[in-house]
């Protein structure tokens, strides 16, 4: 038994709220009316970005609610209540809140090519979208013609494939969202792994006449770390045995687990922590030229700029940091081939990673979240004033004071990428000292950002 | 359960351990607090000509010492500009034509971010330049605060082996 978390679901108030099939629901319902919105401001509203509810709710309030609180504290919450996969679930099972007898989805039931079981295609749609973000950040047309392309693929992929497929295998969010939920403080998990492995129904991953199976494709029997649990309770509700429960956890628990690490987790961990440094080299830095070139589709400058961003993510920092383990393999005189380190290794950057998105992000949420309150009132930009805030003058706030909360949180990131990379050091049958490679890279990675923070 | 266990699994805390927190703790404290030498420095007064176009400003940087005095006019080359400064009451606003000028002392040391106040266009948000307050202590406290808490955590860890 581990002693180190706590059964939230052991409350009967907090196991009867969790097991509503009403919560998600509701919570899903009040997330995409925002998302419809989002997507009509963009199509129909202000060419201004900041003056256009799509841009201002995604891309600052949505993605400050998620980078600062959901994903360190919730891990993958958001994917709860997500709307962009909602309607195409809604189809499939052909039901809003209560389930079809047996769990039954009305889908072409296609399996997920055996090769694309991995997060490989969603590295890539995640690098895909950061290419031209720069465009689709500040664009409020581009972002509603991506969000809209999101919804179209979830749906058509719910109607062909089993469950939620396009979550766990396409969404270009979803990937690091399920990479960091490994540091969150919340897990679900079975209480008992004997109990499932003697139940012969299964009903968690088929599905029963009380929810479901699990739409992530997970079998909870089986989960060991937050990556691919949606956290949609659905396996809360179908298991009959009450063995599946809710914990609170120390922080980047599955972390101290080495047991299923992956060469495409690692380079998701890779892809994470260079885009952070790049958009704050190009979004946040003096150097107008660089934003401008990465604005320009299209043009020469930009075509640089796009071989430039994608060897960064996929050559250049993977590269350097294989190098350094290369030399850690020497220092140590290991005999484990040097691939298996580089992943088992590259999970040090998970909590370096997330430590500087949230940097990045605090460098221009909170500077431009007053904005929000403009969109609100005329969240197309047609001269409504709907609350009284639209004329509510931009004021950014914390400004000149963001460094007091990117540099703790930094160096939180930093010490988390330590402890890891030395006990993954010692995982392998090796001494602390091999560790120091990997550990000069966060350090340097650190320095780097705040160089440019401060 | 120990709080310990809670925060940092599988590892619990000895004394050793404990030891070594506290002292990073107290070098972390001295990085930021010790008076780093100074070279002693006359004070001047700037007159900066800010040109503003979108999305970026000229000069991008801005570098002067703690306690000079600036004469900063805005002007604008294309649309209509503002000029809003980290840290500082900086607030002006430039059409085509129409220039704003501020006298303000730098008596802030460090980077702050200049910001365009006037919605210009899509890259508005972004557009942003920086002046910067020598001697640039806060970088420098910074660095070494990192360096600090990166040898203190190497040590931390390291006496687990």
């Amino acid at each position: 038994m581990n002693t180190s978390r706590i059964e939230i679901t052991r409350y009967p108030i907090v196991k009867k709220i969790l097991t509503s099939r009403w919560l998600q629901w509701s919570a899903i319902a009040l997330t995409l009316p925002f998302f419809i919105l989002a997507i009509l401001a963009g199509f129909f509203g202000t060419p201004a970005g900041n003056r256009n509810f799509g841009i201002v709710f995604v891309w600052i309030v949505w993605w400050g609610a998620l980078i600062l609180l959901l994903l360190p504290f919730a891990g993958r919450l958001w994917c709860a209540i997500c709307p962009i996969p909602a309607p195409g679930e809604w189809l499939q099972r052909r039901a809003l809140v209560q389930p079809r007898a047996g769990g039954k989805l009305y889908t072409l039931g296609w399996k997920w090519h055996r090769k694309l079981k991995n997060i490989w295609l969603q590295n890539f749609s995640f690098l895909a979208v950061a290419l031209f973000s720069v465009v689709i950040l500040t664009t409020p047309l581009v972002s509603s013609i991506v969000l809209a392309l999101f919804a179209l693929i979830a749906l058509a992929m719910s109607l062909v494939y089993e469950r939620r497929a396009f979550c766990r295998y396409l969404c270009p969010v979803g990937g690091f969202i399920g990479l960091y939920s490994q540091l969150a403080p919340i897990e679900l998990r079975v209480k008992d792994h004997a109990v499932c492995a003697s139940h012969k129904d299964k009903t968690c991953y088929v599905g029963s006449d009380a929810g479901y199976g699990c739409p992530w494709l997970v079998f909870p029997g089986a989960l060991d770390k937050n990556t691919y649990c949606g956290l949609c309770t659905e396996c809360l509700k179908t298991c009959p045995l009450d063995n599946v429960a809710l914990y609170a956890r120390p922080f980047g628990a599955d972390l101290f687990s080495n047991t299923g690490r992956r060469l495409d987790e690692a380079y998701k961990a890779f892809i994470m922590l260079t885009c952070a440094l790049a958009y704050s080299i190009v979004l946040i830095s003096p150097w107008s030229i660089l934003k401008e070139t990465a604005y320009a589709v299209g043009s020469p400058g930009w075509w640089v700029y796009a071989v430039a961003f994608l060897a960064a993510n996929l050559v250049i920092v993977p590269g350097i940091f294989y190098a350094g383990v290369t030399l850690a393999k020497k220092i140590a005189r290991l005999t484990t081939p040097t691939k298996k380190l580089f992943v088992e290794f590259a999970y040090a950057l998970v909590p370096l990673g997330l430590a500087a998105w949230i940097a990045f992000s605090v460098s221009f949420v909170l500077i431009n979240f007053s904005y929000a309150w403009q969109v609100v009132s005329d969240p197309f930009g047609w001269g409504w004033n709907l609350f009284g805030t639209a004329d509510w003058e931009w004021t950014p706030y914390f400004a000149g004071a963001q460094a007091f909360a990117q540099i703790p949180i930094l160096l939180i990131g930093l010490v988390a990428a330590i402890g890891i990379a030395i006990r993954t050091a010692q995982e392998q049958g090796a001494s602390s000292r091999t560790a120091l490679p990997v550990i000069a890279f966060c350090v340097a990675y650190t320095l780097a950002l705040i160089w440019l923070y401060v | 359960m120990e709080v310990g266990n809670w925060l940092v699994p599988s590892l619990g805390f000895d004394r050793r351990q404990i030891s070594i927190a506290a002292i990073t703790g107290l070098l972390v404290l001295a990085a930021l607090l010790i008076p780093l030498p100074l070279t002693t420095y006359q004070l001047q007064n700037h007159s900066i000509t800010l040109n503003a176009r979108t999305f970026a400003y000229e000069p991008a940087t801005m570098r002067v010492q703690r306690g000079d005095t600036i004469t900063l006019k805005l002007e604008s080359l294309d649309a209509a500009h503002g000029l809003a400064i980290d840290g500082y009451p900086v607030d002006l606003r430039a059409e085509p034509g129409k220039s704003a000028t501020i006298t303000f002392v730098a008596d802030r040391e460090g980077k702050f971010a200049l910001r365009c106040s006037v919605s210009c266009g899509a890259l508005h948000p972004f557009m942003i330049g920086e002046l910067i307050v020598e001697p640039e202590l806060p970088r420098v406290r910074a660095m070494l605060v990192t360096l600090v808490t990166a040898f203190g955590a190497v040590m931390f860890f390291w006496s687990k082996t």
